[in-house]
């Protein structure tokens, strides 16, 4: 009787995930002896993350390779998983004073992030089919709880609801796409296919073609590109705040680099068929989210709307297809993290005792009277909109050198016309803050953990965007 | 033994039964069926993924299969325990209720 | 040829010879006693004719969903076992891990109260 060997494992390039797991079960369990008080579980959670990021840096030569190929950790993977873990702790952090204020008890909440986070690792290092689709499912699965995690609250269920039943439409047709992407080339590993493809052995060009288009529809609604974009205003609505800033970061990301994984490792070669169609998705999704968010009234949906225009630009880079487009793409949602989760800070610190206070007019005179806040907002604002000297303008710099590079000259064009069509709105609340009189006193809550995260997010907008060079190098 | 039912009626099947799916996710308005209708078309994908496994002879197919069937079960228990927790604030399951937060 | 069939008939006997035997045995044993209501069709406390539109009760929905849950795991077993030689240590460890998590689960649903009937 021959044995089956175990498959080559490195648990040190597995570290962070394994030590998420272990620390999302351990606040999970300690949730049920922690009681009313949810400090222990934050800082619990807050020690696995940051251990997760440290061990990110542990393996000394990358790429390691595990499980037969089905999961590679490399530059571009250690680099995503930096990001993850810095968004959920951020998302963490700005939870403490929102949850209490907003009524959210349930100590699953910190579990769920850790749980997702792992997810999104699993998803930045996974390159094959089988694995691509259990870190979606897992990044999805704790979203949609996280995004109804308010449970008396109406938008909060609907939220989860629409993004439920979206989400799981959605996993639908990824899962449809991979299988006959399966069918046509005979395996799952993501360098299978490209072998396959290339030695030109497919069983059927049909079945290649039509999972590839079901995968576009499959990742393009996980990552919210038009037209499949209708869940993200409502779902980002209606869920808690810091589960909004986390949601449009770190699952976005995740969701990002397995679309680029798969597209520029599996199926380059027959890239002339998609890229037509991706260029047409990446255009709309730019000019829609951008006109979009011009009519919006609710800072959250309006940040909705600019996050769609967002992945236009990342689309571009996924485009490109070269190994610029993955550092760029890298870059970009780092930069897009202390942008997001700075404003976001700025939203939730302006929430009042009873309501979340979103309504952009409730934004006029903060100029005066909280200088110090309406100049960050301005600070995320002209970065958000690209404007130099902010990470923004560097990371759509490098995505678009990335296109130019690969010849893609008129998508660049439209992609800039855009960026100054986004300045319109981004430009609006700025001059709302300044320019005019508040209608009524707020009362505001400020929390100073809340004020921490809203100061690093200044931070590291103004850093990446002065000193680029660091972190674009760890991208590459 | 191989080759009674050839490959393409088990992907004929299988694209009718998403096809089904589908139109029920876009057609219906109460939420379980819509539910159901998702259901459908994972266990259509099943199917196609257990056909391809068995005709390339390898085993990629089933394992995959598995995977699909764990996270629609888990997917369901998540998607009725949202169902029930809304149900709890606002009584019906007909979709067009659900508009405070516009389409 | 016909010995390779001697544990499934054993088997079958078996179940035949239990199910049987359980049958016979609460037909000598269980205690018997008639009156109009044990007599009805339905006897457990429902009413023979009720609408069919009855909500039930969200409990059971903890438990199907539970049920489901837990169930559907035990798909992963079934290669496992089958396996089981063949696999060696690396097997036997790599299950304990996915017994342990889903032995976290259980607790977590059974100290959270989960599977409380009242």
């Amino acid at each position: 009787m021959e044995h089956i060997p175990a498959p080559a494992i490195d648990f040190i390039s597995l570290a962070p995930a394994l030590i998420l797991s272990v620390f999302g079960m351990l606040v999970l369990l300690m949730d049920l002896f922690a009681g009313k008080n949810k400090n222990l579980l934050v800082f619990a959670s807050l020690v696995g993350l940051v251990l997760a990021g440290v061990s990110a840096f542990a393996p000394k030569a990358l790429p390691v390779v595990s499980f037969g190929g089905s999961y590679v950790v490399d530059h571009l993977s250690v680099f995503f998983t930096l990001i993850f873990v810095f968004s959920s702790a951020l998302t963490i952090l700005l939870s403490i004073e929102y949850n209490p204020r907003n009524g959210i008890r349930a100590g699953e909440y910190y579990a769920l992030i850790l749980f997702c986070t792992v997810g999104m690792i699993l998803l930045a290092s996974a390159t094959d089919l089988i694995m691509i689709f259990l870190g979606i499912e897992v990044v999805s699965i704790c979203l949609y709880v996280l995004a109804g995690i308010k449970r008396g609250d109406v938008k909060s269920n609907e939220a989860a609801l629409k993004y439920f039943l979206l989400g799981a439409f959605a996993t639908g047709f990824l899962v449809y796409g991979m299988t006959l992407l399966y069918g046509a080339t005979g395996t799952t590993k993501l360098a299978g296919i490209a072998e396959v493809i290339h030695s030109g052995q497919t069983n059927s060009d049909t079945l290649l073609l039509l999972g590839t288009v079901l995968l576009i529809i499959g990742f393009g609604f996980k990552v919210a590109s038009v037209p499949f974009h209708m869940w993200a205003p409502d779902v980002y609505e209606g869920a808690p705040s810091p589960v909004t800033a986390f949601m449009a970061v770190g699952p976005k990301a995740a969701a990002l680099v397995a679309f680029y994984r798969v597209f520029a490792t599996a199926i380059p070669e027959i890239g002339t068929t998609w890229d037509t169609l991706l260029m047409v998705v990446a255009v709309a999704t730019m000019v829609i989210g951008n006109f979009g968010a011009i009519v919006q009234t609710n800072i959250k949906r309006l940040l909705a709307y600019s996050s769609i225009s967002h992945v236009g630009y990342l689309l571009i880079a996924i485009i490109a297809r070269n190994s610029l487009g993955g550092s760029a793409i890298a870059y970009y949602m780092m930069a897009y993290a202390f942008m997001i989760f700075g404003t976001f800070g700025i939203v939730i610190l302006l929430g009042e005792k009873n309501s979340e206070n979103l309504e952009i007019k409730n934004y006029a005179g903060l100029g005066v009277k909280q200088p110090a806040i309406a100049l960050c907002m301005t600070v995320f604002m002209l970065s958000l909109g690209g404007m130099p000297p902010f990470a923004g303008f560097i990371a759509k710099f490098y995505i678009f050198g990335a296109a130019i590079k690969e010849g893609y000259v008129v998508l660049v064009v439209i992609a800039v016309l855009n960026s100054v069509v986004s300045l319109y709105y981004y430009l609006k609340i700025v001059v709302l803050m300044y320019m005019k009189d508040s209608e009524r006193e707020l009362e505001l809550s400020m929390g100073p953990i809340t004020l921490a995260v809203v100061a690093i997010a200044v931070f590291g907008t103004i850093e990446m965007g002065l000193f680029p060079d660091p972190i674009l190098q760890l991208t590459q | 033994m191989d080759g009674f039912v050839p490959l393409n009626h088990y992907l004929l099947l299988s694209a009718t039964l998403f096809v089904i799916g589908v139109l029920g996710v876009l057609l219906r308005r109460n939420v379980i069926v819509v539910f159901m209708s998702i259901e459908i078309m994972l266990n259509a994908v099943n199917i196609s993924l257990i056909a391809f496994d068995h005709y390339l002879n390898n085993s990629d197919g089933q394992v995959f299969s598995f995977m699909v069937m764990c996270v629609a079960a888990a997917e369901v228990s998540v998607g009725l325990a949202i169902i029930i927790s809304m149900f709890r604030n606002k009584p019906t399951v007909n979709l067009d209720e659900f508009n405070i937060l516009k389409w | 040829m016909l010995e390779q069939y001697i544990g499934a008939t054993v088997m079958f006997i078996m179940a035949i010879g239990i199910a049987c035997g359980m049958v016979f045995m609460t037909s000598v044993l269980g205690p018997k006693r008639h009156f109009a209501e044990k007599m009805e069709p339905f006897e457990c406390g429902e009413k023979q004719i009720v609408s069919p539109h009855q909500r039930f009760s969200v409990k059971f929905y903890l438990v199907a969903v539970l049920f489901v849950l837990f169930d559907i795991e035990a798909v992963f077993f079934f290669p496992w076992a089958i396996l089981f030689k063949k696999l060696g240590m690396f097997g036997f460890v790599e299950m304990l891990f996915f017994i342990i998590i889903l032995g976290v689960g259980l607790c977590y649903v059974w100290i959270k109260g989960g599977l409380d009937w009242e």
